[in-house]
């Protein structure tokens, strides 16, 4: 696109933008204020730095996944293990950054969408933690995949409302939190899980997960004297690839590939393949790609994971893809439920369902790239979750 | 003075609201013909998507409804093109933008003006990102109305400055639908909009019964029904065309006392 867009605010080249009701507008704006202004406040970033350290573990450790390696017989494998993370995911980050500008803007309750369950157990937590009320949001589908984590969130002490409109998993999730915010939005911010929705949530959400590359770069250096040749990460809206990214964006030599869900097969109706099969749309606030019909309507998606299962991408993600910097490429159910266990048995590793999509990737690349080079693989979360639904994709009849 | 502006001159207007393929594309058709014999002033043509986050759960059913019986934006073209010559009311699309953006601004708007459509609301389209489809809308002589809700605050005044054909005013917080009571200051906020601009103001949400409409009609220009029609329309009685007519008369006259 041309220079003019380029230069417009919330946008990345044409991508992004503020399509919402009227009603939220005011709502949005006070929140691109108040960013912007805490972002820059020394005080708010210590206050962060310590609740991501002392509290949610950080740094995360840069793991050297060596008998995979030697296994794979091809580039070094790092695990960038988010999934040791309080509350298991990198979904904390994000949600600590937003609830704690919510607090500083006088917010007394915070509600969001979830998917999986990840980003609604890590928002239960940090209101928990952080005195606030909090309402999640969750698909039908997605609390009977993920029963466990609705308990979770419960115990933390909040209201879940199980969403049965639509096609009732994570864009119906989002959509009823999006009416909810509507609603009341006086006393309330909506802790949007990824980097989509309108401005300034994909900025917001890329700043509080970009901690994830700026550890992985200091890490990979100390470790490999040297950048890795490839980042690799799953996406669904795309948080915890666009953190895994972001630091290497300047870097030319490192490749950035983004692992999006195929479901039963690209060629198939049952998949969540945004990029390779989306087009260009107008939704949940943000232009980007979607999966649609010929009449823009979203198309109902597919996966085994929750937290992929949505039909649209962030848009500064649609643009890394659009000026060729990141490349997406599709991972199917059982590509990621055997690299699921193929890291259990391996390493002694449990990645989450929608993590183990970025390990398959990363498993078929290593292969072919040389034992000098290295792959940084950012395992977003950890597969507790999904043990009994893999168990039972495998044919065994286990309930949580 | 635009189409619609004249819907407003010299009275108070009933905007009314259906879900285009809701039960089916004919019905549609015959509702909107029932709608204008009842007294409507300007009818809102809604136009399903599968994800309507402005709305509350009546006018999503709808949405579905009509998106499950096979509905397409080509169907209510059809439809509209069919009802020339017999509808002498504004016509106004209601929509989220993405159909329009998919279907393309260009061929969206040449399109609707062969059908004789008046105007546009499109409530995913706040006034910062109106470029989108203003110029071509412009050019297609469509208006494209702009929302105004309790919370626009300061940005009444040049929301209003640019306002076309006449300000949808979102009577109260949250989504679409029937609300018993209704706290905000309308009068006032009225007042702001005529402020930036002279133009015809409409409340809408929540407005289902005739008091309510009597009610608001005495602070504003207008006054919008959505899914209290919607929901008669739900019911799909055989007798629904005959009720929508008397309902709109009902409530003209209250608007109108």
């Amino acid at each position: 696109m041309n220079m003019k867009s380029e230069q417009k605010v919330g946008r990345f080249g044409d991508f992004g933008g503020q399509y919402i009701p009227e009603t939220l507008m005011s709502a949005v704006q006070e929140l691109t204020k108040a960013y912007s202004f805490y972002k820059e406040d020394e005080s708010f970033n210590r206050e962060l730095t310590a609740l991501l350290n002392d509290y949610a573990g950080r740094p995360s450790l840069l793991y050297y996944a060596e008998k995979m390696t030697k296994d794979l017989g091809g580039a070094k494998v790092f695990l960038k293990r988010e999934d040791l993370n309080h509350t298991g995911s990198h979904k904390i980050n994000n949600v600590l950054g937003q609830v704690l500008l919510a607090k500083k803007m006088g917010k007394t309750r915070v509600i969001a969408e979830t998917g999986a369950g990840q980003h609604g157990v890590a928002t239960a937590t940090a209101a928990a933690l952080m005195g606030m009320d909090c309402e999640i949001f969750m698909g039908k589908e997605d609390t009977d995949r993920q029963a466990l984590n609705v308990y979770r969130m419960r115990l933390l002490g909040a209201k879940v409302h199980v969403v049965t409109s639509g096609t009732m998993t994570l864009k119906d999730a989002v959509n009823e939190t999006m009416r909810e915010w509507t609603r009341r939005v006086d006393d309330t911010h909506y802790v949007l899980g990824s980097v989509m929705g309108p401005h300034p949530f994909p900025t917001i959400v890329r700043d509080f997960q970009s901690i994830i590359s700026r550890e992985t770069k200091q890490q990979i250096v100390e470790k490999e004297g040297k950048l890795p040749d490839a980042v690799v990460a799953c996406v669904g809206g795309g948080s915890n690839a666009m953190g895994a990214f972001y630091h290497f964006i300047q870097d030319k030599q490192v490749r950035l590939i983004g692992c999006e869900a195929a479901g039963k097969g690209i060629d198939t109706e049952r998949h969540a393949a945004t990029i390779a099969k989306g087009s260009l749309g107008v939704f949940h606030g943000m232009k980007s790609l979607f999966c649609q019909d010929e009449f823009g309507q979203i198309a109902p998606v597919y996966s085994i994971s929750a937290g992929l299962d949505y039909p649209g991408i962030g848009p500064e993600h649609a643009h890394l893809y659009e000026t060729g910097r990141a490349e997406y490429v599709p991972v199917t159910d059982d590509e990621a439920v055997n690299a699921f266990e193929y890291l259990s048995k391996m390493e002694g590793i449990i990645p989450a369902i929608e993590s183990s999509h970025a390990v398959a990737y990363a498993m078929k690349l290593a292969k072919q790239m040389r034992k000098d080079q290295s792959i940084v693989v950012c395992l977003s979360g950890r597969g507790d979750k999904d043990v009994a639904a893999i168990a039972r994709y495998k044919g065994e009849e286990i309930y949580e | 003075m635009s189409n619609i502006e004249a819907a407003f001159a010299k009275k108070k207007a009933f905007v009314t609201y259906l879900m285009a393929g809701d039960p089916n594309i004919e019905q549609s058709a015959e509702y909107i013909l029932a709608l204008q014999e009842g007294g409507a002033d300007l009818i809102e043509i809604g136009i399903p998507f599968s994800d309507p986050v402005a709305e509350g759960e009546v006018i999503q059913k709808a949405s579905e409804r009509a998106l499950l019986n096979g509905t397409t934006l080509e169907h209510i073209f059809t439809m509209l093109e069919s009802l020339k010559g017999k509808v002498h009311v504004p016509l106004v699309l209601m929509t989220y933008l993405n159909p329009v953006f998919v279907y393309g601004y260009e061929r969206f708007f040449a399109r609707s003006q062969t059908c004789g459509i008046s105007g546009i609301i499109i409530p995913d389209l706040p006034f910062e990102e109106q470029n989108e489809v203003k110029q071509i809308a412009i050019n297609y002589g469509i208006d494209t109305i702009t929302l105004i809700a309790p919370t626009s605050q300061e940005r009444i005044a040049k929301i209003a400055k640019e306002a076309e054909g006449f300000v949808y005013l979102v009577s109260s917080m949250g989504v679409t639908g029937v609300r018993s009571e209704i706290t905000t200051n309308i009068k006032q906020l009225v007042q702001e909009i005529k402020k930036g601009k002279d133009i015809p103001v409409a409340v809408g949400f929540g407005i289902a019964t005739a008091e309510q409409a009597e009610e608001y009609a005495k602070m504003a220009d207008g006054v919008i029904v959505g899914s209290a029609i919607v929901k008669q329309i739900a019911e799909n009685l055989p007798d629904t065309s005959a009720k929508l007519i008397e309902y709109a008369q009902k409530m003209k006259a209250a608007i109108s006392k």
